[in-house]
């Protein structure tokens, strides 16, 4: 396992120096220039903001200065905000958006795993009334078809969030009053925008739960601890679900990666001063430095959290394997 | 060739199954022949901005006073289109990269998956946004030199880099596959006879794949359609005034707001896209069922 | 998604033999969640509550910075004003007031200012606001190191152009002189009517040079920024809001203290925030969702009046067919703007036959080329092009931005209906690869837009100079930059608005390298009872001093 840790963060670097480099040529290539605002701009002037963002001379000039910044951490100044440095634009909004982006997840996993061992249960209990789910406590409502939580599953992976968080915050916010429709800075401003963001990831936690539950059950060791006179319950919860889980700790890479896309247009609707709004705006205000900065922290994050996922995997997995 | 006959058989056996079905090819035909027989063009602008649906136009108009229903079944044109390509062009490359992967085998195999490894932790959908943002104008001048002048750059750069984005998947279930296959006495007989690779791979192996491609290619359609949406919310989807439901819907977002909802801008081409999406779903899901020996009902 | 995820089950199911796993995986998500939650408990702490304002405001988006010298779009300007005060300033109804300037006089030539300041003027730090201060200032805008896009606001000054250029270095030879610490001389190249105007705008705003010096670009951060405004700056989080609090140094009362300001760009949120009364003001007409207008128009918080501001498009004159003065009228003609403001920007915009809008002061505009279809189609037919055939393929530019696209759909349209021509197409472009593309004038025809920087039509017409940088269409005439240049000599305002007018009759009715479409109407949300000082005004400029909340006591 460690040489799987030791090769993964040697491959991180040169596909992190890849991606920097291919964002910053390609932003630096495309027609447009990051300070042209309408009225047009003297050459005088233009010669002079040039040298203050270290952008003359020859494309390959820019990029030899900015990769030798970048390698001392310098990840240069925000051509959009002029007097903000991309590390301080980041540092600002790096922790802002990894509040959401966990907050997310964890309702993902809370509600996915939750739904999905909902469905197990009905489709291999279809008749039995009620849920047990602690020794003495009974869930007394009737267990909903299994193929009516995946209809509602694959409805929550088929609608884009960008229709769904609208319709959530005309809702829940506007209409029921119930949650603030955006903004950021007291704890209630997270929930909408959390939940909305871990709707398709919930569902698909609640697919992979389903299926993978629905498997384990099968298998031999629960046929013995049934045969064992354990109760169903504990059969379910202490003992499939522990194996179950494993796919969606797979899962979890994939999961980090659409959270963050996600993140983009959740912070865009709800006003999140994120990370991946100005993800956005750096792209299409051709803010080289910017749009750099943003490609690198994400590549960087989804590298370390793939890495963790697949680390959790082997570990899991393998104590599974030795029993 | 078993598998595609036992995909016929689940689907045949399956009620709901089959709804999914001619549901599909319901909206396929619709999408082929439907914006002509409308009575409006697509781009066919009129004072009627915003109405409601009315009897003559059936899903309302949008704010030029184009009519939603052409607009939507040119969009479902233009929508399957991006998706079939770009699903195309992720099962090429995924299908060949994972079948040379697997059948090689040993350090060659090693290396390319680890390249899958490299590239999975991309934020590729990211730096797709960057590259057609950037792309557009030297794509737009390559297609005016070819003379491809009616051909939308942004269509072609979507449709290829959206299919870029999604092969990975599909290479790494493939290579798994042949993986398995590669240990079949069929193939090592094949070996022994002296058949060269290629034909191996292109007359023995690749039959026995196509169930799983066909599963997994009805997967990737709606991930596609769905990335593609996302990219037109953001600003870099297509041209107007072509349209997919991936502009209509974002377009329709724009416009919600408490005060009036312009519901029809938004439940008909949203509504129509979520049915296909799930259409799509259930059948990927009901053939994988159906492929699994271990997922007996 | 799904089908990783099944790979892996795939994976776990195959796994044979398991008995009892052990009791890992449940706790090892318990420890998960709760590293998780402490996370979020650790980054709590890193926000800022909510702070508490006597009036919010959404001001369109974030601005690029808040140094006056250096910024040039609109709402960073809203936000400098209500920091900085230059020599003049406006009062709610967009008058020229004295600011920091008491009292001015100006030679009958118009060349020499001499401005004398107000007594007791300070800087937020109790430093007294000096002659010297604008001196500095001023020099600081020219000097090249500050690559200051408006610097050509101070090219108006004697060998202003020469510093700006760096053709000259020493910074006594510009015209303006502080002869003692109350009293600034400006020496002026030509005679500039709206030169106080140009005084009451950011980029000549003093700013507080020892702090600049000390701070060097981080001058604009709250706790450090002095001003000698209104207000001072006490907050600034990028991209989440500016706080904004009354300056106890400034020469008159402040009537509200705190003013929250939201960069919000999504015009629906904006909305959204107004509605559930989380913002008390809506200043940015962008941040306004165009299709609600129609169903807000009379509602008592909403508020419209026109401004100093055109849409036009622009022809590429260089470019076949637009060479042809025909074909450029007869586009022209054909163009119904009544269409497009009806349908599509629905704020009530008046139609544009000419460039300069109505409002300034002095000014009539001559008509221009008025809605007339059946001539337009008789000069395309004459042109070459009857009913539109054989007209070649040409591309409409538009930026993406706003309702641009939906206006550049419907120009598309409208000509093919009133003449026949199918070979226009639609090219959109993100806002700065448009404005890229424009400056290159690599386009056929583009839809333009432009606000005027002070109220004189002066502003509108010197873009057309030949070769001037706002041009952009390749058109040039040489007795129109002749009139220009004798207008700017014309001391009389009476025959200096003739000559402007002549200048516009060439523009839009004669040579037409450019087709207005419509004037800007600029829109505010706020509810009138809760916000006084916020008036209609040419410019569009609603200095943030001037609000107070009526039956407050400031």
């Amino acid at each position: 396992m460690t040489a799987l840790i030791i090769r993964r963060l040697l491959q991180a670097i040169p596909v992190l120096f890849i991606v920097v480099s291919l964002t910053f040529l390609l932003v630096r290539a495309a027609p447009g220039n990051p300070f042209s605002n309408g009225k047009s701009i003297r050459p005088e002037i233009m010669v002079q903001l040039n040298q203050q963002h270290d952008l003359e001379g020859t494309i390959w000039d820019q990029y030899l200065r900015y990769m030798g910044k970048v390698v001392r951490g310098n990840l240069n100044i925000s051509t959009q905000y002029l007097n903000r440095s991309v590390n301080e634009i980041i540092a600002q909004s790096l922790p802002v958006s990894m509040v959401l982006g966990s907050v997310a997840y964890f309702l993902a996993l809370l509600f996915g795993i939750t739904l999905g061992g909902w469905a197990a249960i009905s489709h291999e209990r279809p008749n039995d009334q009620r849920i047990k789910l602690f020794a003495n406590f009974s869930w007394p409502i009737p267990a909903p078809g299994d193929r009516f939580i995946m209809l509602f599953a694959l409805l929550g992976i088929s609608i884009p969030i960008f229709v769904l968080a609208p319709l959530a915050v005309i809702l829940l916010a506007l209409n029921l009053n119930l949650l603030p429709a955006y903004g950021w800075g007291s704890p209630d401003q997270i929930i909408l925008p959390a939940l909305c963001l871990s709707v398709p990831f919930a569902a698909t936690i609640a697919r992979l739960t389903r299926g993978s539950l629905l498997e384990v059950l099968k298998l031999d060791f629960i046929r013995t601890a049934r045969a064992k006179g354990l109760s169903e319950d504990a059969v379910l919860f202490r003992h499939a679900l522990k194996v179950a889980i494993l796919p969606i700790i797979g899962y979890s890479g994939p999961a980090a990666a659409g959270i963050l896309t996600g993140s983009i247009v959740i912070e865009t609707l709800f006003g999140i001063p994120g990370i991946g709004q100005f993800f956005v705006n750096s792209a299409s205000n051709r803010d080289p430095f910017m749009t750099s900065g943003v490609v690198l922290v994400f590549s960087s994050f989804l590298i370390l959290f793939n890495l963790l996922a697949d680390i959790l995997y082997f570990v899991v997995d393998r104590r599974v394997k030795l029993e | 060739m078993t598998a595609l006959l036992s995909f016929y058989r689940v689907v045949r056996n399956d009620r709901f199954l089959i709804v999914c079905a001619f549901f599909l090819l319901a909206v396929f035909l619709l999408a082929i022949w439907g914006p002509r027989h409308t009575g409006y063009r697509y781009d066919q602008i009129s004072d009627a901005s915003l109405l409601p649906p009315s009897h003559h136009h059936w899903f309302g108009t949008d704010v030029n006073g184009r009519d939603l229903l052409t607009r939507t079944l040119f969009g479902a044109r233009i929508s399957l289109l991006v998706a079939a390509l770009g699903a195309l062009i992720s099962l090429t490359l995924g299908v060949t990269y994972g079948m040379i992967s697997g059948y090689a085998g040993g350090r060659v195999d090693n290396l390319m998956m680890r390249l899958v490894e490299i590239i999975y932790s991309l934020p590729t959908l990211v730096l797709v946004i960057v590259m057609v943002t950037t792309l557009d104008n030297p794509v737009a001048s390559l297609l005016h030199r070819l003379g491809l002048v009616e051909l939308s750059p942004r269509l072609v750069l979507i449709v290829a880099f959206l299919g870029f984005t999604e092969w990975l998947t599909m290479a790494r279930i493939i290579r798994g596959q042949v993986l398995v296959l590669k240990q079949q006495p069929f193939v090592q007989a094949s070996l022994a006879l002296g058949q060269s690779h290629v034909r191996i791979l292109w007359k023995h192996l690749l039959p026995n794949l196509l169930g799983l491609i066909v599963v997994y290619l009805t997967l990737t359609v709606p991930t596609i359609m769905l990335d593609e949406s996302f990219m037109s919310f953001l600003g870099v989807g297509l041209q107007e005034p072509l349209a997919s439901w991936g502009t209509l819907i974002a377009n329709a977002a724009f416009l919600i707001n408490p005060i009036r909802l312009y519901w029809w801008l938004l439940l008909f081409p949203a509504g129509l896209m979520t049915l296909t999406l799930l259409a799509l779903n259930f059948l990927g899901d009901g053939l994988r069922d159906a492929l699994d020996p271990r997922i007996k009902k | 998604m799904s089908s990783a995820g099944s790979e892996q089950a795939d994976r776990a199911a195959g796994v044979s033999g398991l008995r009892f796993p052990p009791t890992l995986v449940l706790p090892a998500f318990i420890a998960g969640a709760l590293l998780l939650l402490v996370v979020f408990f650790y980054f709590f702490g890193s926000w800022t509550l909510s702070e508490k304002a006597d009036l919010t405001l959404c001001n369109g988006d974030e601005p690029q910075s808040l140094d006056p010298a250096v910024i040039t779009g609109q709402l960073e300007g809203r936000i400098c004003l209500a920091l900085f005060e230059g020599l003049t300033t406006r009062n709610a109804k967009g008058d020229i007031i004295p600011g920091m300037a008491e009292s001015w006089t100006h030679t009958p030539d118009g060349l020499t200012y001499t401005f004398h300041l107000r007594p007791g003027i300070k800087w937020s730090n109790g430093d007294p606001v000096t002659a010297y201060d604008f001196l500095n200032s001023w020099e600081r805008v020219l000097n090249p190191t500050t690559a200051s896009e408006y610097a050509y606001q101070l090219y108006y000054l004697v060998n202003g152009e020469a510093y700006g250029t760096g053709k000259i270095t020493d910074f006594s030879q510009v015209g303006v002189k502080a002869p003692d610490d109350h009293t600034l001389v400006v020496t002026l190249a030509h005679p500039t009517a709206y030169f106080l105007e140009l005084t009451s705008f950011q980029t000549l705003c003093p700013v507080h040079l020892p702090t600049v010096k000390k701070y060097g670009d981080d001058w604009t951060k709250p706790g450090r920024m002095v001003s000698n405004g209104p207000y001072m700056l006490k907050a600034w989080r990028l991209n989440d809001y500016i706080l904004l609090e009354a300056n106890p140094y400034y020469w008159r009362p402040v009537p509200v203290h705190r003013i929250k300001v939201l960069p919000t760009n999504n015009a629906t949120a904006c909305f959204n925030l107004f509605y559930s009364k989380k913002t008390d003001l809506i200043l940015d007409t962008r941040s306004i969702p165009s299709a609600l207008v129609q169903d807000i128009k009379n509602q008592p918080y909403f508020h419209a009046n026109p401004f100093g501001a055109t849409s036009f498009i622009r022809f590429n004159v260089k470019r076949k067919p637009f060479d042809d003065i025909r074909v450029r009228k007869a586009l022209a003609l054909a163009l119904d703007k009544q269409d497009i403001v009806e349908k599509i920007t629905r704020a009530g915009e008046p139609v544009a036959n000419t460039l300069v809008p109505p409002g300034s002061a002095g000014y009539t505009p001559p008509q221009g080329l008025v809605y007339n279809p059946a001539e337009a189609r008789r000069l395309l037919a004459e042109a070459g092009y009857p009913n539109g055939q054989g007209f070649p393929d040409v591309e409409l530019l538009y930026p993406k931005r706003g309702t641009s696209e939906q206006v550049a759909t419907e120009i598309q349209a409208l000509w093919q209906r009133d003449l026949g021509i199918n070979t226009i197409h639609l090219r959109g472009q993100e806002w700065k690869v448009f404005l890229n593309t424009q400056d290159l004038i690599d386009f056929d025809l583009s839809i333009s837009g432009w606000i005027g920087d002070y109220n004189d039509p002066q502003t509108f017409l010197d873009m057309f100079v030949t070769d001037g940088g706002n041009n952009q269409t390749g058109w040039g005439d040489p007795q129109y930059d002749q009139m220009l240049q004798t207008s700017e000599n014309t001391a009389d305002p009476v025959k200096r608005m003739q000559i402007l007018h002549d200048m516009e009759k060439i523009l839009v009715e004669d040579q037409v390298p450019i087709i207005p479409v419509y004037f800007w109407v600029g829109m505010s949300l706020y509810y009138p009872d809760k916000l006084g000082g916020f008036e209609p005004n040419f410019v569009d400029d609603h200095r943030w001093g001037e609000f107070y909340i009526p039956g407050k006591k400031p």
